[in-house]
Formats: C-alpha cells, sequence, structure tokens
C-alpha cells in the first residue's frame, strides 16, 4: 500500500488538474474593437465633404459612423483600410444603409474634393470624403488624435505616414470604439451588428 | 523517520505542485490587464520628473489576460496609440493574435509603450513557465 501511495497521490493531483473548471473559453469582449468608456461625444469636424456639403457628423446622428484618415495617393494602408470597409458594407447588405463611412484627408495639398469624392468611388459610392485647409486638417487631426508626417522621397515626390485606426461612431453621435488597421471584415461585420442593435 | 517517510516530505509536495502547474487550466478572475494613468501623470512631466509610471512594455496572454484595459485617473487627457482618453475615461483593447505592438503614449517619458501578445500556453512546461513568470515576476 506505502508503494501505491505516491502514485495514488499523483493520481489525484492530475484528477485535479484535469477537473478544473473549464477557464480556456471565457467570455468573449463584446466588441473586438477598443472599447472607450464612459462613451463621449465624438468630435465634430470643421471640414467640406466631397459629397459637396460642410461635413457635418451631426447630420449622421441615427446611423454608425466609421470615420479613418488616410489620402488617395496612399498606396499601402489607405487601399486596404477602404477595401476592408466596403467588404463590411457589403457583408451587412440592408443594414449597411444605417452605415456611414467617413474618410478624412491628412494630404489637403494634393487632396481636392474631386480628387477624394473619385478616389472613394473605386471603394464604394457611398463613401464621404473630408477635405479642407491645412489648418482645418490639423485641426481635425489634432481632435482625434491621430498623427501624420510627410515623408520625401529621392524623387521629390512625398507620402505621408499617418495613424490608421478607424473610429466607430454610434447612433447617438458618441465615439464608442476604436478599430486597429488590421482586422478583417469579419470583425467590422461583428462590431456593426452589435453598434447598429443598440 | 522511516527512509520512505523522507521522501514523501522532499519529494512529494514539489512533485504534486508541478504537477499540477503544469496540467490545470491557467484561469484569470479577468482576461482584462488594467494599468492606470495617475492622478498628476502629466504634473510631474511638466516639473521635469523623468520616472515611467507605467511599464514601458507589457506582456498578453492570448485566452488568459489578452485585454489591455487602461484607465486615466488623471485631470488632463493623455492619448494612448489612436485614441485620446478623457480624464476618467477608460479604453479596452482586446488582442487576438500574438503580436508586438508599439503605441504612442504621453503617459510615458519614452513616448510609447510596446505591447507584446503572447500564444496561450499549452503544453505543461509552457503552463509552469507562465505560471511561474505570473507569479513570481
Amino acid at each position: 500500500m506505502k508503494r501505491l501511495l505516491p502514485a495514488l497521490l499523483l493520481g489525484a493531483a492530475l484528477a485535479v488538474a484535469g477537473a478544473a473548471p473549464a477557464a480556456d473559453a471565457p467570455a468573449q469582449p463584446a466588441l473586438k474593437a477598443g472599447v472607450l468608456s464612459p462613451v463621449m461625444p465624438a468630435p465634430l469636424l470643421a471640414l467640406d465633404g466631397t459629397d459637396g456639403k460642410p461635413l457635418n457628423l451631426a447630420a449622421y446622428r441615427g446611423k454608425v459612423v466609421l470615420l479613418a484618415f488616410g489620402f488617395s495617393n496612399c498606396g499601402e494602408v489607405c487601399p486596404i483600410t477602404l477595401a476592408t470597409l466596403a467588404g463590411a458594407r457589403k457583408k451587412l447588405a440592408d443594414a449597411a444603409k444605417d452605415v456611414q463611412v467617413v474618410y478624412v484627408t491628412v494630404d489637403p495639398e494634393r487632396d481636392t474634393a474631386a480628387q477624394m469624392k473619385k478616389y472613394l468611388a473605386n471603394f464604394d459610392a457611398s463613401f464621404v470624403g473630408g477635405v479642407g485647409t491645412r489648418a482645418q486638417i490639423d485641426a481635425a487631426q489634432k481632435s482625434y488624435g491621430i498623427s501624420s508626417k510627410k515623408i520625401v522621397g529621392a524623387d521629390g515626390g512625398y507620402t505621408v505616414g499617418h495613424s490608421s485606426s478607424i473610429y466607430m461612431i454610434d447612433r447617438a453621435g458618441g465615439l464608442r470604439a476604436v478599430m486597429p488597421y488590421g482586422h478583417p471584415v469579419d470583425d467590422f461585420v461583428h462590431d456593426l451588428k452589435i453598434l447598429l442593435r443598440t | 523517520m522511516k527512509r520512505g517517510a523522507w521522501w514523501f516530505v522532499a519529494v512529494l509536495p514539489p512533485l504534486l505542485a508541478l504537477t499540477w502547474a503544469g496540467f490545470a487550466p491557467i484561469e484569470l478572475p479577468t482576461r482584462d490587464k488594467l494599468f492606470e494613468i495617475p492622478k498628476g501623470t502629466y504634473a510631474r512631466r511638466m516639473s521635469g520628473d523623468r520616472v515611467d509610471i507605467l511599464p514601458s512594455r507589457i506582456t498578453l496572454t492570448l485566452g488568459v489576460d489578452d485585454v489591455l484595459l487602461l484607465r486615466n485617473l488623471d485631470d488632463v487627457p493623455q492619448q494612448f496609440g489612436p485614441t485620446i482618453l478623457m480624464p476618467g475615461q477608460s479604453f479596452r483593447l482586446p488582442f487576438e493574435r500574438e503580436s508586438e505592438n508599439q503605441f504612442d503614449c504621453t503617459a510615458h517619458t519614452s513616448g510609447t509603450m510596446t505591447v507584446i501578445v503572447e500564444a496561450r500556453p499549452e503544453w505543461p512546461w509552457q503552463k509552469i513557465r507562465w505560471r511561474w513568470r505570473h507569479w513570481f515576476r
């Protein structure tokens, strides 16, 4: 019996370990995006829209707004972000009518309203761009904590490095969540379905 | 004391502990890993205090503590990554992939915070290593 005791105790330890609560699958956070709490009003923008009207975020109350910053000559980040947002709207089908994508330029020197409108239409004709003077764009960036930096190339041309997260504004105009760059379409669909329900 | 009894006393408890540490599922009360920006952080920065209040490098583990929860208890807004945290506001950012992320952070003297997201420990030796780090770091 004495010789059996260590084996019995070891077996008991393994049984305890195995019988521990299944902690491997705790409840998932509600949103895939980073969530702000308490929700505060999304800063308004004093910009021109590519739809020919002043860009007024308050006019989109009742819709979920996906707000991002970029520029039409962007070769890396913006095409992926815009294609992802267009893909999410497509997957939402009828519910997409309550989702408005707003894309604000960080390159006001090159992005005119016409240029931005044409660029955004490549992804989804419903997307609205935000343009303005350098001072207006700087103010918009500051209000959301967006950083951008002009990077001049050897040929004298330039690109702009910029923050690439997507801000999620709920139907009441509250800045509810921030989705970091790189999330797939399904993560947006997941979060938008939740935001559209509330 | 008999030789067998010494064996029990010296070897069995650590062996049982190791067995438990290697096989029991890793469970924390919450998956949130909380960091607070204390009141007065901005004032300390402005007075030239260079002491880091928050760690500049944070490690999260998928499925265990994979949600970064940042709370701004300071009197002024603080920026973390793409987000401005107003006084009293918190930001809860979940991670789902192994990654190394750098965020701008105004609460750090260096201006950046690195968040490393590690895979969930599955094998016994991984669980033992995770527990060792968690308890003794």
